[in-house]
């Protein structure tokens, strides 16, 4: 069971969107006392997803939530698009995947460094991408 | 427009990236870099990033090509004062930053530099004998 202890959207249409909601992730992390190096991951996760909303779907929503799981507290954070969509999720997991000639490695990279990863996508409707990382661990 | 200002130190370019970039800075910095490195004739790039507490995959792969288009122009690349926690996210996530040096700190990294560049000298020395050898 994961608890929402606290919500907050965003929208997230220019890069000075982009800059306030990584910002905000890192207050957030702070205030629940999430470790320094899990801080760097999950703040350069929510970049990389940022990043590919802006890119890919020129922009989107990004909810941030505080989450608890009974034993320790972590963040939540969901992005959610209305773009293209991905094809193949498949696909775009593998390291070096780009339709962007970017380095690919955004996704897969993402799911490394966070607890939980969960990608949802249908063409034409778009793209949905959950994260949780926990304070410790 | 916002700039990140390039420091000239005889032989060598110093840049501190004093923010977290955002993305057209990062590319400005990138274009900026490789113009200096040209017109100076720069023999080595030191990028101290001790103020940056996130690299992702894009900053990352700006470094990477600051170091690469530098080594086609003769001049050698060192990333300085990456913090722990910033090195630790690079590797998971899958950017080990290839062919980039890196130091400890700006001193460490001028060190570095130099001697890399004495290194290739001594190279161009060698080669001279040789070819002189052969002329004989
Ligand atoms: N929000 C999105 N909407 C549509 N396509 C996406 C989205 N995010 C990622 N993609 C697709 O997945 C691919 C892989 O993404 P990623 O791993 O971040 O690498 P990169 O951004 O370097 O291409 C992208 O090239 C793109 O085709
Ligand atoms: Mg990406």
């Amino acid at each position: 069971m994961i608890l929402s202890l606290s919500k907050d959207t965003i929208e997230v249409v220019k890069e000075q969107d982009v800059v306030f909601t990584k910002n905000r992730v890192k207050e957030v992390a702070v205030r629940i006392k999430m470790g320094l190096v899990n801080q760097t991951r999950l703040i350069t996760a929510a970049s990389e997803l940022l990043r590919n909303m802006m890119r890919y779907a020129n922009g989107g929503k990004c909810t941030i939530e505080v989450v608890s799981s009974g034993r320790t507290n972590g963040i939540r954070l969901t992005f959610t698009d209305k773009g293209p969509g991905i094809p193949d999720i498949a696909k775009a997991m593998e390291d070096g995947f780009s339709t962007g000639k970017s380095l690919g490695l955004g996704l897969p990279g993402t799911k490394r460094l966070v607890n939980e990863f969960d990608i949802r996508s249908n063409v034409g409707e778009g793209t949905t991408v959950t994260i949780i990382k926990w304070a410790n661990g | 427009m916002d700039k990140i200002p390039i420091l000239r130190m005889g032989a060598f370019l110093l840049v501190t990236i004093q923010v977290d970039l955002y993305d057209r800075l990062a590319l400005n910095l990138e274009s900026d870099l490789i113009q200096m490195v040209d017109k100076t004739r720069a023999k080595g790039v030191l990028i101290d990033i001790s103020a940056v507490s996130i690299v992702d995959s894009f900053m990352g792969r700006i470094i990477g090509n600051i170091a690469s288009m530098s080594r086609i122009m003769d001049a050698q690349t060192v990333v300085v004062g990456m913090q722990p926690a910033v090195a630790i996210t690079l590797i998971e996530l899958g950017l080990p930053l290839k062919g980039v040096h890196t130091a400890l700190n700006v001193e460490k990294g001028m060190d570095l530099l130099k001697s890399m560049i004495d290194l290739e000298e001594e190279d161009e020395d060698q080669d001279l004998t040789e070819d002189d050898l052969i002329a004989e």
